[in-house]
């Protein structure tokens, strides 16, 4: 699988050069060259920043479409929780989960039942010591592949355990097979997503070998379909299965708060991310246990596909949860850790590196560093790198020139109409000797 | 080779006490140090800084950069350090209850500065200021 798929990308027609998404790019990973923006791959982290930013739609998420259902005899939704704080007036989640069959799914499995299962799972490896304090969450994709491409010392911090939506898949898929006798492959999962960076996770995995989820669709996509069946809903059958601790990780601090263990941090919003993150990797923090961090501002409720504002949808949440049991799945329902454990080690990729060997980067960051020095320091983004420094390392780099600076190619263009007026004032001067050409 | 760095460390507004550290980091994280060894330099650095911030109304940090060992040379004109060898041990400070109140001066500021760096010079003169050399090698 392509290692650099990311599910952000552009719509070169509808983009104008402006700044706003390269200004917004917490990992720089942007560029405006010949007046569209370029995003370096290998730097994306899927966070969905510059697609909320800007603001000619320009920027993008690929996700799947329903139509892929027609590829499968049986089809499997995976709802995240933050779906159910998409509607206004719902008091009991099985409207939402019989819409979805009205859809044209056959079954249903709830993210927020695996949620459930991952966090008896958390707490068991907590009790049993053996991580390396304080532990991360390996929940938001964004905020994993933020790690591996800028903390390589919290790599070995990070919980590791597959998402949520991942265990989801895998029982579900389980069940499916004893229940219809299809073979796997005539199975289709599909996971309704309020994330961009889960369709990334989902081709090019961390933790794990191969997602056992066959397709994303966004709950913004999917949302007024779904909306029509449920209004439509003759009787609703008796589904959802989940308590108030893996509906609650729709939101920030739902996933720490499941620990049932006070002694825990959340933070939500990339910006806040990544100086929790600065303050980890100092060993500022060490005496906390658990650090929950979502990419996006007020958890999953505020991912890019949704339909409904983040915090609205968190607050309809909070009011579902009341109804609900404190936690209805248990490790054991998935049998046992090893089915939840990764198989891979998160391993730190060091695209931020200037070069293989120091000797190497020191030189190189010495020629940024003066060309740095000659850059007027204003980060205004018209030369299409985010910062000053940013447009030196492209020059040393050689995609940019000095001149893509338009404060630097003023003082140039001054420089030269100085020399050209001097050059007048002295071949002038030369002619004023000359006698004057009659009229 | 060697790349040389000077940074200001105020004494007036110490929330901004990290940031020369801030920066070290990033750029030893750019030039491809190890893990450990930016942990380290950082975490003394930082340790460095905040010293200066709390103690000495502010100071000054000159970082040498080679490919073998970084070393920071943090300067003050501050009160000095009395009894050197009381001030390594951990817990003493004396740092005023309103630093304490933040959840610094925890008597760990020194301390810490010679568990990470592998190399420690201290020179201090009472009422002059104070001079901290320190260095973290890197292979």
């Amino acid at each position: 699988m392509d290692r650099f798929f990311h599910s952000v990308t552009l719509d070169k027609d509808l983009c104008v050069g402006c700044t706003n998404c390269i200004k917004r790019c917490p990992t720089q990973a942007i560029r405006v060259r010949g007046g569209k923006a370029q995003i370096i791959s290998e730097r994306c982290i899927d966070c969905g920043e510059c697609v909320r930013v800007c603001p000619h739609h320009a920027k993008k998420a690929r996700h799947d479409s329903l139509d892929m259902l027609e590829n499968y005899e049986y089809n499997i939704a995976l709802p995240a929780p933050t779906l159910y704080g998409q509607f206004n007036r719902l008091d009991d989640i099985d409207f939402v989960l019989n819409g979805l069959k009205a859809l044209g799914f056959d079954d249903i499995f709830e993210v927020s039942r695996a949620a459930e299962i991952v966090s008896d799972a958390t707490r068991q490896l907590l009790a049993d010591g053996k991580l390396k304090m304080p532990v991360i969450s390996s929940a938001c994709p964004a905020v994993v592949r933020l790690i591996r491409v800028r903390f390589p010392d919290l790599c070995d911090h990070v919980l590791p355990l597959a998402s949520p939506m991942e265990v989801a898949a895998g029982l579900a898929r389980e069940a499916a097979i004893k229940k219809t006798g299809l073979s796997s492959d005539k199975i289709g999962i599909f996971f309704i997503s309020p994330c961009a960076a889960k369709v990334t996770d989902v081709r090019v995995p961390i933790g794990i070998e191969k997602s056992n989820v066959d397709g994303v669709l966004s709950i913004s996509d999917i949302y007024p379909r779904l909306v029509g069946y449920m209004n439509k809903l003759e009787q609703v059958e008796p589904i959802a299965n989940t308590g108030i601790i893996g509906v609650g990780w729709s939101s920030i601090g739902g996933e720490a708060a499941g620990l049932l263990n006070e002694n825990h941090l959340a933070a939500d919003g990339i910006g806040n991310v990544i100086k929790v993150l600065e303050e980890l990797e100092d060993e500022k923090l060490q005496e906390l246990d658990f650090i929950e961090l979502n990419a996006c501002a007020g958890g999953c409720v505020g991912g890019i596909f949704t339909a409904e504002n983040g915090y609205v949808a968190r607050a309809r949440i909070q009011r579902l949860r009341k109804y609900l049991p404190v936690s209805c799945n248990r490790l054991e329902d998935a049998g046992g850790l090893n089915r939840l454990q990764w198989t891979r080690p998160l391993e730190f990729a060091p695209v931020m590196t200037l070069a293989d060997k120091v000797e190497d980067a020191m030189r190189l960051m010495g020629k940024i560093d003066e060309i740095a020095e000659g850059l007027p320091k204003l980060d205004c983004g018209s030369c299409g790198a985010p910062t000053c420094r940013a447009l030196a390392e492209d020059i040393v780099w050689g995609v940019a020139r000095d001149t893509d600076c338009i404060f630097l190619m003023r003082r140039q263009i001054q420089d030269i109409a100085n020399q050209l007026s001097q050059l007048e004032g002295s071949v002038t001067s030369e002619h004023a000797a000359e006698p004057h050409l009659p009229k | 080779m060697t790349m040389k760095f000077h940074f200001e460390v105020p004494g007036d507004d110490f929330t901004r006490a990290g940031e020369a550290s801030g920066e070290l980091k990033l750029k030893l994280k750019r030039l491809g140090f190890s893990a450990d060894v930016v942990r380290r330099m950082t975490i003394a650095m930082y340790e460095g800084e905040i010293n200066m911030a709390i103690h000495a109304g502010g100071g000054v940090a000159d970082v040498e950069i080679l490919p073998d060992r970084i070393t920071a040379v943090l300067t003050d004109n501050g009160p000095g350090i009395p009894d050197i060898e009381q001030a390594m041990k951990e817990g003493w400070s004396t740092a005023p209850d309103n630093i304490r109140s933040l959840g610094f001066g925890a008597g760990m500021g020194l301390p810490n500065i010679k568990k990470y760096t592998d190399m420690l010079d201290i020179k201090s003169v009472v009422g002059k200021g104070t001079t901290l050399t320190m260095t973290v090698l890197a292979k």
